[in-house]
């Protein structure tokens, strides 16, 4: 396992799998549940399999990690074949995530997050690091969360148990299996935000099976797009599938609002942000306002000694004080820089200024963001979408999309 | 009664000793026996309905019926005793074993199979952990039955407090004779409870607090 730990490495510590001419044929059924499927799974990167119930995506995931063993073809992982390796082993390997985190309830959170350290004969100290590590991680505070047990969290915290459990060992691959389906809506966004962020800072290959087309969209780098017998019907990236549907087939499964969906594909903190006047508690309202009417601003942010949004005055709330307080405001419209465009719309839609302030690491302020940047990024994303459809960006694209394509004709054949 | 007692105190003292280490001993053998064909056939349907069936039968047979075909083949005292009492422990406890690991929700065993635990590992450490406190509720079951079962072994000159019913059964309304029977009797009745408890108590100590209602 130490060879693959790459926690130094300086970008990814993912490594590429390849799934080839893979087969799943069950005795007794006449077609089979997985059709001759190629399909190369970039390193580093989100890929995304979506498609109608029972069309084999979830086969296709299990048989990566040999839960469900192929009948034909090769499985590679990185540049090593693991089609004929021992199954416990390689599982130890790749980390696995299903709904609702799958966690073992008559153990701790700690105890459950370190079976595969155990496994794999780390010693006390290490795996009671590593725990620690990884709770930090999925933003659990460990002194709080460690000596739980799994009733005793609620299900958003289940599934980051769950996330930091199969990321134990530091594998190189993460396979999930609908792992947002059992939560509320406005926690799955959280823990999508949290995944992505999580993403940000390993850069594993993570496999992610949803039916979801707007959580394969806001999650996926590329979104492998199946029909029955898992026959890729288009593996794009996410502005493409929505841009340029492979077929009818794609254009129903992507619904109704294929423009409003691309919204979730920008973040907030890859617009441009508008400055804001910004004051601090403690000083005087006339002077603050002076600033604000030479800016020709008509808010003004006040931010603490950390520098978080505490409140947003307008001109008239200002000539009223004489100073700046360091009252907290409860409900202001902040979204985080790695909120979606649709999620920032969704926020500022109901703040009264028609804005919302954005923050970004350790909830420090950034910028405003209004109704016109959202509008402006929609134009944008239009215009690159369609150029992007003769040029494919991405080192992996080109190849990606021959094979996809390849294996669309190959196992149309079969 | 109470003058029976005390005459009798040692024997007392020592026939209950006897019955309780009978009835303990052959609980922890049939515990092993059960979980261990629970656990070979909870994972095929037909093999779990076929000890169900056999569970349902086998207990449907008189205990007296079985200790005397015993003798045949194992003869008198501790022998047949102990064959007839392990039976009999077996199948509230089999019963339960295959009830508890197939009640173990799919998914945990999945996910445990998913971070790379074998069959054996799962088996050992997910589902029979998951399944210990159905599996104890069966072996409450047994004791309580198998104390009075116990008893029965007396036929076949076994230890334990059945002696003094035998005896006291055999020359009913002779001297102390009612006394002799109800002695045994509320002995087996005192033991089972005793047991029931300590059960309960290791139920407490053995039962992860992440399961426990």
């Amino acid at each position: 396992m130490s060879e693959t730990t790459t926690s130094d490495a300086p970008n990814i510590s993912g490594k590429s799998i390849l799934i080839e001419g893979v087969t799943k044929r069950y005795p007794g059924q006449k077609s089979p549940a997985v059709d001759g499927i190629t399909l190369e799974i970039p390193a580093g990167k989100i890929v995304m399999l979506v498609g109608p119930s029972g069309c084999g995506k979830t086969t296709t995931l299990k048989m990566i990690n040999r839960l469900i063993e192929p009948t034909e073809g090769r499985i590679v992982l990185g540049d090593e074949d693991v089609t004929d390796i021992d199954g416990d082993e390689l599982r130890r390997r790749i980390g696995y995530v299903i709904q609702a985190g799958g966690l073992f309830p008559h153990l701790t959170v700690a105890a459950n997050i370190s079976i595969v350290p155990k496994m794999l004969g780390w010693d006390k100290k290490r795996i009671a690091d590593r725990v620690d590590e990884l709770l930090e991680l999925v933003s659990l505070d460990p002194a709080d969360y460690r000596d739980r047990y799994p009733k005793e969290l609620s299900g958003g915290q289940q599934q980051r148990v769950g996330v930091a459990r199969a990321l134990a060992a530091d594998p190189p691959v993460l396979l999930m299996d609908e792992p947002f389906g059992a939560v509320d809506p406005i926690t799955r966004q959280r823990l999508q935000d949290e995944l992505l962020r999580i993403q940000e800072e390993l850069q594993k290959t993570i496999v992610i099976v949803t039916h979801d087309f707007d959580e394969a969209v806001k999650l996926g780098d590329w979104i492998v797009v199946f029909s029955d017998g898992a026959h890729i019907v288009q593996y794009d990236t996410p502005e493409r599938i929505l841009a340029e549907p492979a077929n009818e087939f794609v254009e129903n499964f992507i619904g109704s609002g294929a423009g409003l969906k691309q919204l979730t594909l920008r973040r907030v903190g890859e617009v441009e942000l508008a400055d804001a006047v910004t004051a601090r508690p403690g000083e005087v309202a006339s002077e603050v306002l002076a600033r604000a009417v030479a800016a020709k601003h008509n808010h003004v942010v006040v931010v603490d000694e950390r520098e978080r949004p505490i409140q947003w005055l307008t001109r008239r709330q200002l000539t009223r004080l004489e100073k700046i307080t360091a009252v907290r405001e409860a409900h202001l419209p902040v979204v985080g820089h790695r909120a979606t465009l649709n999620d920032a719309l969704d926020t500022m839609l109901v703040s009264s200024a028609g804005a919302a302030l954005v923050t970004g690491k350790r909830d420090r302020f950034l910028g405003v963001i209004d109704v016109e940047t959202v509008m402006e990024a929609i134009t944008s994303a239009r215009a690159s979408a369609a150029a992007s459809a003769d040029t494919p960006t991405g080192t992996n694209s080109g190849e990606v999309s021959i094979i996809a394509e390849s294996d669309l004709t190959e196992s149309s054949a079969v | 009664m109470w003058d029976f007692v005390q005459s009798h105190f040692d024997q007392i003292v020592f026939s209950s000793w006897q019955h309780a280490s009978l009835v303990v001993q052959c609980l922890a053998l049939a515990t092993l026996l059960a979980v261990g064909i629970g656990a070979l056939v909870y994972r095929s349907r037909s093999a779990s309905s076929a000890a169900n069936t056999i569970t349902t039968i086998g207990l449907t047979i008189p205990a007296f019926a079985l200790v005397g075909l015993a003798i045949t083949p194992l003869g008198f005292g501790v022998p047949p005793a102990v064959a007839v009492v392990t039976f009999f422990a077996i199948l509230p406890i089999l019963r339960n074993t295959v009830v508890g690991l197939t009640g173990v929700d799919p998914g945990i065993v999945e996910s445990a199979r998913g971070i790379g635990m074998s069959r054996l590992r799962t088996l050992l450490q997910v589902e029979l952990p998951l399944a210990w406190p159905v599996i104890l509720g069966g072996i409450r079951v047994s004791g309580q039955m198998v104390m009075g079962i116990a008893a029965v072994a007396a036929y076949v000159l076994g230890p334990g407090l059945g002696g003094l019913i035998f005896s006291g059964l055999s020359r009913l309304g002779g001297a102390n004779s009612l006394e002799s029977v109800l002695t045994g009797l509320i002995g087996v009745v005192i033991l089972a409870l005793i047991l029931d408890l300590v059960l309960i108590g290791l139920g407490r100590l053995t039962t992860s607090r992440g399961i426990r209602v």
